[in-house]
């Protein structure tokens, strides 16, 4: 089922975004190895319905992934944030947001890395890859 | 919530009572709707003209005896979270706008001659003086010291006619799992957020400095009921609730992205004295048209189990829409601009508009129209009243939408206001010419 799922989760973005072919095939999504596909599978799956398509999250209640300084700053807090989840009041670029922001820590190292380094370069930002041994480490020290 | 019109024909009574009786009601000529309707599509006869363009992050807004348009916002202006919107030429745009109370919050209402407004953790309610409201007087808290909560905070407010006053106090979770919207996490069973959460209390609305505790839980099992209020044709009180958020994003294996988009329903709720309408063990099911167990109490989408005893809802609409407010239409006391009989004792629904249909494109972000039976239940399919509010046939993400429909209020004439949670613009519709 978890297949079908991504397979959904592609097909709303269009298979001609993704793929080299101009007459892509149904392959299965795990076939792609690129950090940024893998990337994009799990944000669709796990963070899509909060954060939106586009990243620009939803007024009061989740906030936008497009520069803030969580997404831009410091990766150890970031790494925190879906390692441990976030439920309290913080201001995210001016403003706060209402809903809760559930752990993920049942992603793997490798899959967190890939969503964050997904998120840091998409919805305009530009910040450096987030690598699955830094995951490792901050989860590691949460224990 | 916006019953100002038992009030104000009681002003209009000992007013002008020897000489003529309409003297302080506002005059009968009407503003001319704006050629655009503001950007709205309305039904044939109905014209709307924009009293404001924005006053800040706007949620519900009653409207006075006298005219004056009351906007209670969630985010302070200037330090103030009530506005004043006065049109004093009668062209239908606000030509003063002032601002009063140092909270912000949700709930506005006009009964027993005081403007009640509450924050997140508060009721508070302004005297008033020939239906104009004492801005600069000291508000009277009527009900305090309740939990600042994150989730669903908006203690939405109903009055009724015999000096009670309804709160929401929405449940702060979406499921009652032991870690909120967090994937492989149960529900807790039994949920001891319903002690305090996920229903309506009622208060003496009279009294001073009410605790939680000293209000009684009038009913439970409701997620979050943004959308309040008492009808007053059938004495009773009606909410909606914002059903639960995330059936496919926790549950993959049971429920498609397309279902997920449309279950829950949102549910329209005669809400008696004691009901249980079943959250967070249970979601209405619209297409089932049943109270289904949820997942995270071994619900397998299908399976009714302890669900069958629930209470229903008398009307069901698709999933995550976010019925922000409820307005039993009475008809206008000076008839100015009373709209056609069969609006009359009606409700009219505000969606606000949704977020959880992603990735498929979002609902709501419109205003309903629900015909009402002298059974207190609907007699007709809903209508859509009022749309266009987003900007766009297609909204992918709640943020794109360039006004969201968040508060109703009935004018003494008979208009029907509209407030929007975006830039805070306020409608006023017409009918006739
Ligand atoms: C249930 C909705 C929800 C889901 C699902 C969710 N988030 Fe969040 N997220 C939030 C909320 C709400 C906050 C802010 C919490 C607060 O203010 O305490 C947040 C905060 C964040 C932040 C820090 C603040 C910011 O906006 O920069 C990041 C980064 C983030 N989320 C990324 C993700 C990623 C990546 C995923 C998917 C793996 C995800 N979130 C899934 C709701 C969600």
């Amino acid at each position: 089922m978890k297949t079908i799922l991504l397979f959904i989760g592609l097909s709303w973005v269009g298979w001609e975004a993704w793929l080299p072919s101009a007459h892509p095939t149904r392959l299965p999504a795990f076939k792609s190895e690129s950090v940024a596909d893998s990337g994009k599978v799990i944000y669709d799956t796990y963070c899509l319905s909060c954060h939106q398509a586009n990243g620009a999250g939803v007024p009061r209640l989740n906030p936008p992934l497009a520069k803030t300084d969580w997404v831009l700053g410091d990766k150890t807090r970031l790494i925190g944030v879906l390692l441990n989840g976030l439920d309290e009041e913080v201001e995210i670029n001016g403003e706060t947001y209402a809903n809760a922001m559930p752990a993920h820590n049942f992603l793997t190292d490798k899959q967190i890395a890939d969503v964050l380094t997904f998120v840091r370069t998409n919805f305009g930002n530009q910040a450096s890859a987030v690598m699955p041994e830094e995951v490792k480490e901050v989860r590691s020290k949460k224990k | 919530m916006k019953k100002t019109t038992l009030f104000s024909a009681l002003i209009g009574l000992s007013l002008a009572a020897p000489v003529s009786f309409s003297t302080d009601t506002p005059p009968a000529r009407k503003p001319r709707p704006d050629a655009d309707n503001g950007g709205l599509t309305l039904p044939q006869g109905f014209g709307a003209v924009v009293v404001s363009e924005g006053v800040g992050k706007a949620r519900h807004t009653v409207v006075a005896p006298n005219g004056d348009v009351y906007v209670k916002l969630d985010r302070l202006e200037n330090g103030k979270g009530i506005v004043r919107l006065q049109d004093t030429n009668n062209d239908g745009k606000a030509d003063s706008t002032t601002t009063f109370g140092t909270f912000k919050g949700t709930g506005i209402a006009i009964a027993n001659g005081y403007l009640y407004a509450s924050s997140d953790t508060s009721v508070y309610r302004y005297s008033m003086k020939n239906g104009v409201v004492d801005e600069s007087s000291q508000p009277q808290t009527i009900v305090t010291g309740l939990t600042l909560q994150r989730q669903h905070a908006s203690k939405s407010i109903a009055l009724d006619d015999a000096g009670k006053l309804y709160v929401n106090f929405g449940a702060p979770s979406n499921s009652c799992q032991e870690k909120d919207r967090t994937k492989g996490s149960n529900g807790q069973d039994p949920c001891p957020i319903l002690e305090n959460y996920g229903g309506i209390w009622q208060f003496d609305a009279n009294k001073q400095n009410q605790r939680q505790s000293d209000g009684m839980r009038y009913a439970t099992g409701i997620r979050n009921a943004v959308a309040l209020d008492w009808n007053p044709a059938t004495k009773q009180l009606y909410a909606l609730q914002h059903g639960r958020d995330m059936l496919a994003t926790l549950y993959p294996e049971m429920y498609t992205d397309a279902q997920s988009a449309e279950l829950p329903s949102e549910e329209f709720l005669l809400v008696k004295k004691g009901a249980d309408f079943g959250w967070p063990y249970c979601y209405f099911d619209g297409q089932q048209d049943k109270k289904i167990l949820a997942p995270e109490f071994g619900g397998d989408g299908k399976k009714q189990d302890r669900c069958a005893g629930k209470d229903r809802p008398i009307l069901a609409f698709p999933g995550h829409w976010a019925p922000n407010d409820l307005l039993f239409y009475t008809g206008g006391t000076g008839a100015a601009n009373s709209f056609p009989a069969k609006y009359k004792n009606g409700a009219f629904i505000c969606f606000h508009g949704s977020w959880n249909r992603a990735p498929l494109k979002q609902g709501g972000y419109f205003v309903a129209f629900v015909p009402m039976g002298k059974d207190g239940k609907p007699s007709g399919k809903y209508e859509v009243f009022a749309e266009g509010f987003a900007g766009g046939p297609e909204i992918m993400s709640p943020g794109d939408a360039k006004a969201r429909p968040v508060g109703l209020a009935q004018g003494t004439d008979g208009s029907l206001y509209i407030t929007d949670s975006v830039k805070g613009k306020v409608w006023r519709i017409m009918h006739g010419k």
